[in-house]
């Protein structure tokens, strides 16, 4: 995922401040010559599948294929206030997709945003992460998508007005952005923290989301982590700015990514519900060694932090607290929308975040929670998966802000947040909202830790 | 539908014109006896055990006329069906006719409304027994009127003569007239001349439910009533240890907490106010519990590893035949759970010694006798109305509720008592359909036609229904628990998990094996189909890999092995009406299934084939379309026949592709739809097809549970077809066949 | 005490605040069509209308339903005068127990009122939160077409709806 209308407003800036000064000989790149489309049995069967988990990694499938219509073709449309960016075919279609492209012209695409053809390509494809992806990987992920099935599928023409809709323009957000690194070992660091380093800063783009972009809309390398913004959802810091109440440690990491959700910490949601669908496929150690090395970027947390967690915990356990009287309205709603599952004591993923454990509540502003508070969560189809109703239809905005400001209250020790009700009105508004629970095969896990009442 | 139906006996006997009842049924039925027949033949359906007339019709002086069943409406359209049924052979309208179904005070008993038999058992009582008393009233109007019985006719609700005289039933019906024996043989109608029977007659229940109308026992408001809720221990087996109640007595609302060894129930005036209280004696209650339950994951080994009995129940042989190429295959079911939308619920009354109980139990006379044996009570001071539920689909926890409402009642003499559980109530104590295991082996012989046939099957028992006491929970639960009744398989031909475990194909050797295993690690007890579900889904899934081995079309191949013409006339009318031909390539990523039953080898005919897409990305299936057709015999309602083959195929659909009860080795965790999802909107076909063979004149088959198998394995044909991988596992879930794709 | 609007009428309704509306409608209103199904907001069998939009009542609690218009499967028609909705669920046979299909009715009526012409897949993912364990789904999604014509017809005779 990346923030797309970011991407664009830079991509603004560019062709004003720096754009036409952007020398051509960076922004003219050859074709790379047309190959007949390879054979499927061409390609190794245990290459085709270690390229089917770093696709998985990389989260391709999500941007290239639209809900409901063929895998990888293309057509996703991206919204942003500047216009719309179309994804692309990327079966090996040889019309329309990348049927005709050697891996060479793969591999210049992962690494320099650049087509078969010599086209440079729009950044809402994250290639400013895939340039560290290694020659190796590129190759596994190219023998992946050459052999899935060919579909075909005329790209979607972009919608966006001049110049932004003139590829040069994109060299020269390039030239300032662009950093061509192949990933260098850190050699004091283990094999296993080395291959989370790699994935997160490469296949994975995890800044991508969670790294807050400067006015050009690049990544703040000095930020890195520290929380950025997407489809008008906040993906929260993860670095040693996260507002989790409870800090994250390797373990939960890991498991809330191999599971989609964690006792402590609650389930993925909005566009982190897909990243955890496509991890829950994957080699485990790979995402161990993403949760190693990002537990190692939050850092340890201060004694201060660590026994806050531990209030917060214990407070999770214990019986509820009394309802505030100061909102009495709140407490009712709070009593009979949410408590029912929230406070059943039915342990996640299915009875719902003790709330006093959710970031959502504990964040910097509430989009988040608003966003869920509206759609919630829907059923995965045929699958073991949370379900929680949407309440926009039942409760207006004062309501609604009402027990937002109940649930900060009670469930956070941070300060109450200004202009929820506009928040509200601002998420009912935006049609991007995009509510999906993963698809990923997760199961009612079936030890005795994860009991419930029958 | 709140009200007891209130049939007042005295009115009926006094009706009509008193005249003392002479005529002579020995004469009147005579041509149809056969002479010198030694023992004494029997009435058709449960007219044998239920002989007298009038507990079938009655017919007021008003003219007035009423119909009893003993089975129950369950959403099937069984009252419709019943009075098309009566309607026809007592030649009066259709909405004339009053029906009154299960009760213990005013119905035949018709033990449980299960197996597809109520068209066959009650249908055919009430289709004799009109023809019967059709035929007594047209004797009647013949003595009356001093013409031949022959030259009268009957329409409307009237015996006409040749001349234009008009006797309504009302005129004609005295005192004990219909309180006679039925003779085994009915002069029925023509199929010809059928006017109501065939027709698609709207079904009678839909008005109300359709308009908010009081439709259901969930619906029930008696005055006084009050709401109780159960608080059921954690898992199988939890002893209540302490449970301090002082609190919870002083809610709101509250009347009183039961309490008896490990059932606990609270009652209050409101119905939220009894939920409260229901979970603060929740958290107050502390239980005891055992780790018992078996590894979900590996129920193969499970099975196949408890102690069985093993009934050897089919064996034919040819020596003269021999295989030549030979294929075994193993199928696993999981426990599925029936999942009513509408949790159990039921409303008991205990007044002046007498305890009534309205349920939707699918058997009130074999509840009845639990719930008197549980209470200590005599069945006569007990009496069960059946008022409709939420689909039940077998054995949910009806019959729980029921004991429930009736334990609670008992402790609130006067006071109406109504009981509904909850959703993971009904999730975690229903008794699952059972979780099964097959074991297939074949051979072809030179030509490609099958030489030899093996087939086991590992279950247990699929009915642990009342009957005694013991099979409800709340007489499990009390500190003088009841023990739960020995499992006994059911017998042949209906079978349990045997049932459709004989191949109905003809094979020239063929040995077939039922694995009984008493022991039940989880409560199970009957689901739609039984066995027939599993052991359809595995013959007609093998079929398919043997016709893959002998390299023809599956359709062909089943024909290859049928000599039944019925059958073959439904496998045909499928495979023609979906446009099935041999060697046809479906569009991308599409694949085509079929699959064939006759349910319990006797009853109706059923043929499906269907297009199932899969997305090799994701694994997930999609049924795209499915053709069925079927045969059930005599056609009472179309519409409500087809509405039964739709339902089992998109109910089918739903176990097959998603559907297993989960649990870790002390609980059930599948406890509402989240852990126990199944087909939502977006996964319902584009179309689904029915085509019926109506053969007029011949027995009712039944329609309820035809469809389960054949719709299971024709979906799990297709994903082979477009996988070219055989899943073997229930359910064929987007995960396995992922799995599948990329092994 | 608080005054519940239902079906045009004005209730006093004697309830705590966090009563979910599912227990006012059946408990102290007396009405049958919402239906408890699981209390949880997974099955849609509750469903009612409030203020045109489509609401789980056994989510939603008294106290957000203070000045609002709460509509249900009998505020729409009568057996002897039925809604649109009501004949085309009867024309169908759209039902088996039927015990879902008040809520399904009720999601179906304000998708109708706010589009008249719903395509099929518009239909389906409106239904999304509804379950149906009978496999009456054909017959529904029938059902609700049909309605939609039948409104069309309606409207096209008189000014408004039959419904509200």
């Amino acid at each position: 995922m990346t923030g797309p209308s970011r991407i664009i407003a830079s991509v603004i800036v560019i062709a004003l401040v720096a754009g036409v000064v952007a020398a051509f000989a960076i922004a003219w790149q050859p074709a790379i010559a047309a190959i007949d489309p390879p054979a499927p049995q061409a390609f190794d069967a245990a290459l085709v599948k270690r390229g089917r988990d770093l696709a998985a990694i990389g989260n391709c499938s999500d941007c290239h294929t639209v809900r409901g219509a063929r895998n990888f073709a293309g057509g996703l449309p991206v919204p942003t206030p500047f216009g719309t960016i179309f994804s692309s075919n990327i079966t090996p279609d040889a019309e329309t997709g990348i049927g005709r492209w050697s891996e060479a012209a793969f591999r210049r695409a992962m690494r320099s945003g650049v087509n078969r053809e010599g086209q440079h390509l729009y950044p809402t494809f994250p290639y400013d992460h895939f340039t560290n992806v290694s020659d190796e990987d590129d190759r596994a992920i190219y023998a992946f998508l050459m052999t899935r099935q060919p579909v075909h599928a005329p790209a979607r023409a972009n919608q966006l007005s001049f110049p932004l809709d003139q590829r040069p323009v994109i060299a020269g957000w390039k030239l300032l952005f662009l950093r061509r690194d192949a990933y260098q070992p850190d050699s004091t660091k283990s094999a296993e923290w080395n291959r989370g380093a790699y994935l997160v800063a490469g296949l994975a783009h995890c800044g991508a989301c969670h790294t807050p972009r400067n006015a050009l809309g690049a990544e703040r390398v000095s930020a890195q982590f520290a929380g950025g913004d997407v489809d008008n959802w906040h993906a929260y810091a993860i670095n040693d700015k996260s507002r989790s109440p409870v800090p994250w440690d390797a373990d939960a990491l890991y498991a809330y990514l191999r599971n989609g959700w964690h006792p402590d910490h609650g389930t993925a949601r909005g566009p982190m519900a897909e990243v955890v669908a496509n991890l829950s496929q994957v080699a485990d150690s790979d995402v161990r060694a993403i949760a190693v090395y990002m537990a190692e970027i939050s850092g340890a947390p201060t004694p201060d932090r660590k026994r806050q967690g531990e209030a917060a915990l214990a407070q999770a356990k214990s019986p509820p607290a009394q309802a505030t009287q100061a909102n009495p309205a709140g407490a009712s709603i709070y009593a009979a929308a949410c408590a029912s599952c929230h406070e059943t004591g039915r342990p996640l993923p299915y009875g719902g975040v003790n709330l006093g454990l959710s970031t959502a509540i504990s964040g910097p502003d509430p989009r988040n929670l608003v966003n869920i508070l509206l759609s919630g969560v829907r059923a995965v189809e045929g699958e073991r998966s949370p379900i929680m109703p949407g309440f926009a239809a039942s409760m207006n905005d004062t309501q609604m802000a009402g027990l937002l400001n109940y649930l900060r209250a009670r469930f956070s020790n941070q300060p109450a947040w200004t202009g929820v009700e506009k928040t509200i009105a601002d998420a009912r508004r935006t049609e991007t909202v995009l509510l999906q629970t993963s698809a990923g095969p997760r199961s009612a896990p079936a030890d005795p830790t994860q009991r419930d009442k029958p | 539908m709140n009200a007891p139906v209130i049939l007042d006996r005295r009115r009926v006997l006094a009706g009509g014109g008193a005249l003392i009842f002479s005529f002579s049924l020995t004469s009147a039925f005579a041509q149809d006896q056969a002479p010198g027949a030694a023992p004494a033949p029997k009435p058709p359906g449960s007219l044998a055990t239920t002989p007298y007339l009038d507990s079938w019709i009655r017919i007021d002086a008003d003219g007035g006329i009423t119909v009893f069943t003993g089975k129950a409406e369950l959403g099937q359209g069984l009252k419709t069906a019943l009075q098309q049924i009566a309607a026809e052979e007592l030649d009066v309208a259709f909405e004339t006719l009053k029906l009154v179904t299960a009760d213990t005070r005013l119905t035949a008993n018709e033990g449980y409304t299960a197996g597809s038999n109520s068209m066959k058992d009650s249908g055919a009582a009430i289709q004799n027994a009109a023809a019967q008393v059709r035929e007594l009233l047209v004797a009647e109007a013949a003595r009356r009127l001093g013409q031949p019985a022959e030259g009268l006719r009957t329409e409307n609700g009237a015996v006409i003569s040749a001349n234009g005289k008009r006797l309504t039933y009302g005129d004609l019906v005295a005192a004990d007239m219909l309180h006679v024996q039925a003779q085994p043989k009915s002069k029925l109608k023509d199929s010809a001349t059928f006017k109501v029977m065939g027709q698609s007659i709207p079904r009678v229940d839909i008005p109300a439910k359709v308009t908010g109308g009081a439709a259901y026992v969930q619906d029930m408001r008696l005055p006084g009533m009050v709401h109780a809720r159960i608080v059921r221990p954690p898992s199988y087996g939890a002893q209540l240890t302490e449970c301090d109640t002082a609190a919870i007595e002083k809610l709101p609302g509250v009347i009183k907490i039961v309490r008896d060894g490990n059932f606990l129930a609270v009652v209050a005036e409101k119905e939220f106010q009894s939920i409260k209280a229901m979970n603060a004696l929740s958290a107050a209650a502390k239980w005891k519990e055992t780790a018992s339950l078996p590894k979900q994951d590996d129920l193969l080994k499970v099975l196949t590893s408890l102690r069985s009995q093993d009934f050897t129940i089919f064996e034919h042989s040819n020596p003269a035949v021999t295989g030549q190429k030979t294929i075994e295959a193993t199928y696993t079911r999981p426990y599925q759970s029936h999942g009513s939308i509408g949790p159990s619920c039921a409303v008991a009354h205990f007044t002046d010694g007498a305890m009534t109980v309205w349920t939707h139990t699918q058997g009130v006379f074999p509840d009845r006798q639990g719930i008197a044996e549980m209470l200590r009570m005599p069945p006569a001071s007990v009496r069960l109305i059946h008022v409709e539920g939420s689909g039940c689909y077998g054995h949910n926890g009806a019959d729980d509720a029921a004991a429930d409402a009736a334990l609670i009642a008992l402790a609130l003499p006067g006071r109406p008592v109504r009981v509904q559980w909850m959703r993971e109530q009904e999730h975690g104590w229903e008794p699952y359909g059972p979780a099964m295991v097959t074991k297939l082996k074949a051979s072809l012989d030179g030509n490609g036609k099958i030489a030899d046939w093996n087939f086991e099957v590992f279950s247990n028992t699929h009915s642990m229904r009342p009957g005694g006491a013991g099979s409800m929970l709340a007489a499990q639960h009390m500190a003088q628990p009841f023990a739960v009744p020995e499992p006994k398989p059911l017998p042949l031909p209906d079978g349990g998990g045997d049932r459709n475990a004989i191949p109905f194909y003809n094979f020239p050797n063929a040995r077939v094996v039922h694995h009984f295993i008493p022991e039940m690690p989880l409560r199970i007890s009957a689901m739609r189909a039984l066995g027939a579900y599993h052991n359809v889904f595995s013959i007609e899934s093998f079929m398919d890999e043997l016709a893959a081995l002998a390299g023809a079309d599956p359709v062909e191949f089943r024909l290859k092995h049928l000599d039944d013409q019925r059958g073959r006339d439904v496998i045909e009318k499928a495979a023609q009406g979906f446009g099935w031909k041999a060697g046809q390539t479906p569009p991308l990523d599409r694949g085509y299934g079929f699959a064939f039953a006759r349910y319990k080898n006797h009853a109706a005919y059923c043929a499906i084939a269907s297009e199932v897409e899969v997305n090799r990305e994701t694994g997930r299936p999609r049924l795209v379309r499915a053709v069925a057709a079927v045969d059930s015999g005599q056609v009472i309602n179309p519409d409500g026949l087809i509405n039964q083959i739709e339902g089992a195929i998109v109910q089918s659909m739903s176990w097959t592709l998603y559907e297993s009860v989960t649990f870790d080795a002390t609980r059930i965790t599948s406890i509402d739809w989240q852990t126990y999802p199944i087909l939502r909107f977006n996964a319902v076909p584009d179309s689904i097809e029915v085509h019926i063979i109506n053969r007029p004149g011949q027995p009712f088959l039944g329609s309820g549970e035809t469809g389960q198998g054949p719709a299971a394995a024709s979906i799990a044909n297709a994903i082979a077809n477009v996988t070219g991988k055989r899943l073997r596992d229930l359910p064929l879930t987007r995960k396995r066949i992922k799995d599948a794709i990329d092994a | 005490m608080m005054t519940l609007k239902v079906n045009g009428h004005d209730h006093q309704v004697d309830a705590d605040p966090d009563t979910p509306l599912l227990y006012v409608l059946r408990d102290d209103i007396k009405l049958n069509a919402a239906k408890f199904g699981c209390g949880l907001g997974q099955c849609g069998a509750c469903t009612v209308i409030v203020d045109g939009k489509a609401v789980l009542s056994c989510v939603t609690p008294l106290v957000l339903l203070e000045g609002k218009q709460v509509t249900t499967l009998e505020g729409l028609g009568t057996i002897g005068a039925p809604a649109p909705i009501q004949r085309a669920f009867m024309e169908e046979q759209a039902a088996q127990c039927g015990y879902c299909i008040a809520g399904m009715m009720m999601r179906a009526q304000a998708l109708l009122q706010r589009n008249s012409k719903p395509t099929d897949e518009q239909i389906r993912a409106e239904l999304e939160p509804h379950l149906c364990r009978c496999g009456t789904h054909m017959r529904i999604l029938r059902a609700v077409h049909r309605a939609a014509r039948l409104m069309d017809t309606a409207d096209a005779a008189s000014t408004g709806r039959s419904a509200p």
